[in-house]
């Protein structure tokens, strides 16, 4: 029997996992309303992926300079580099930070986990410098160095759009970005965002960021070679294929949602996001969540969704009346971008027999295409068993092969063995105290 | 301007600016590979956010840290794989 420490937990009337936007809004939120809150976050900084980087005194929009302000402003509790590992009982999370152990108890719990790039795998995508286009965004974020370098963005989504705005910015030169997505739906997706002023002057700046970039539409990356590193990446777009030499390829086929936690924690998830009713309550009460994790709506859907969870977290349901109308509006462009980005059937085949699709255990294509379920492939051949956990290649496998993802055991993220023993030592504490 | 901080990078001293992240430090030193696949192919970072495990390196003697999640702070030694 192992012998765990047993520190006091922290406790708190309302607990939010992930300071991005919509974790900094519902934090907010919910200390506004006189509640004890605590935001708990595994970057070192609070801000999520959209704001990563930006500080109250540096901040790039008025919005994240608000938001921030507003955080640093209220009585909240912020636990960086902090990370779930499990739950001990309902109301009781074990979480990990530089690999010591910690105990949070509350009474509402708000999930802001967001999202991650999707990646799908091709001849080459394992090829150092062959990363997200989010990625290679938080790496330049992150105090990477990018003038010069030639870049090739593609993929899917409103973000390479930003993302190539924001490395071309700090100097790098973007040789094209390829858009899978055909263009008629693009169209339709620019008309779209006429009815909202704000998305249309954001999409404004950013095409004025980007002009002289080619835009390819219907475009997609079948190849990135290179011998220890990437050195060009071969495009096709119709019936031409041709080579571009470059530095980098940030590349991501849109996003899918951080739905583990929420998952572990017995929320219904429901075409693979969190269902939420209007005040943003998962099927388990007192379970919250808010932003990627129900739709992914980008950043202004993710306040408007943290606020909501923040106050009827915080028993202050009747605020959230206010924002049913941004809400209405939130939820169709979410319903819009869904449309435009959908992938198309020939990404399904970019892979070939000696593709890796698991990056952790190297299992390639040809060894997974036989299995009929991803528990099936995962016994068999290792495939999301390293210690991405699937996170990479199960969004993959469930594109390429229909895999259904399968449900979370803990840990939620590899731990330390320490944390592991003492989340034990407390479950079976636990069950023998009922 | 904030001082800078000095770290070593496989034994190479390296200077970068506060809020760096190691894995950004890695990178901006000339190295692309940061580790090696279990069938020994060289691999660098893919999400950068903590999800993939690729970024992963020895830190201060700890194996298995991910450098995209962790800020560098002085006289830090970080080692990546050959």
């Amino acid at each position: 029997m192992i012998n765990a420490r047993k520190p006091s937990p922290h406790s708190y009337d309302v607990l939010v996992i992930g300071a991005g936007p919509a974790g900094i809004a519902a934090a907010c939120s919910a200390a506004e309303s006189g509640a004890l809150v605590a935001v708990i976050d595994s970057n070192p900084r609070p801000g999520g992926q959209i704001w990563r980087g930006e500080t109250r005194e540096h901040a790039h929009t008025r919005e994240a300079q608000s938001w921030l302000d507003k955080f640093a402003a209220q009585r909240i509790e912020v636990f960086t580099s902090t990370e779930i590992v499990d739950k001990i009982h309902p109301g009781l999370l074990l979480a990990q930070s530089n690999g010591a152990a910690r105990e949070f108890a509350y009474k509402r719990l708000i999930l802001c986990t967001g999202a991650r790039e999707l990646f799908l795998p091709f001849p080459g995508w394992t090829l150092p410098n062959v990363m997200g286009a989010g990625g290679l965004q938080a790496l330049v974020k992150s105090g990477l160095p990018i003038a010069g370098k030639k870049v090739v963005v593609a993929g899917s989504g409103p973000l390479l759009l930003a993302v190539a705005a924001h490395l071309r910015e700090h100097g790098a030169e973007i040789c094209l970005i390829a858009e899978q997505s055909p263009f008629q739906r693009l169209a339709s997706f620019a008309i779209s965002l006429l009815l909202s002023k704000t998305k249309f002057t954001q999409a404004l700046a950013i095409r004025r960021k980007l002009s002289g970039i080619p835009y390819k539409t219907s475009c997609w990356a079948i190849r990135a070679e290179g011998r220890d590193k990437l050195e060009s990446v071969t495009l096709r777009r119709g019936s031409k294929i041709w080579k571009e030499p470059c530095d980098y390829l940030a590349c991501g086929f849109h996003l899918v949602p951080n739905i583990e936690l929420a998952s572990l924690l017995g929320c219904e998830i429901r075409g693979g996001f969190v269902r939420v009713n209007q005040f943003q309550e998962s099927s388990v009460q007192g379970i919250f969540c808010a932003g990627e994790l129900t739709g992914i709506g980008g950043v202004d859907s993710a306040i408007i969704e943290g606020q909501i969870a923040g106050y009827a977290a915080a028993g202050e349901s009747a605020r959230t009346a206010q924002f049913s109308r941004e809400k209405r509006s939130a939820a169709h462009f979410t319903d819009v971008l869904r449309r435009t980005f959908a992938l198309r059937e020939e990404l399904r085949s970019l892979a070939t027999p000696e593709t890796i699709v698991c990056r952790c255990e190297d299992v390639q294509f040809s060894r997974l295409q036989s299995y009929p379920s991803w528990r099936a492939a995962k016994l068999q051949t290792r495939c999301g068993m390293g210690p991405c956990q699937g996170r990479i290649c199960g969004p993959a496998t469930q594109f390429l092969f229909g895999w259904k993802p399968e449900s979370v055991r803990p840990p939620v993220f590899a731990a330390p063995l320490e944390s592991l023993a003492q989340a034990g030592a407390r479950a079976s504490e636990q069950a023998v105290n009922q | 301007m904030p001082e800078a901080i000095s770290i070593r990078v496989n034994g190479a001293p390296l200077s970068v600016s506060p809020g760096t992240t190691v894995l950004a430090a890695i990178l901006s030193s000339g190295i692309s590979m940061v580790r090696r696949s279990v069938s020994a192919e060289p691999r660098g970072p893919l999400c950068a956010m903590g999800i993939c495990f690729e970024c992963r390196a020895t830190v201060n003697h700890e194996r298995h840290i991910r450098t995209c999640q962790l800020l560098c702070a002085p006289e830090m030694d970080v080692r990546t794989d050959d």
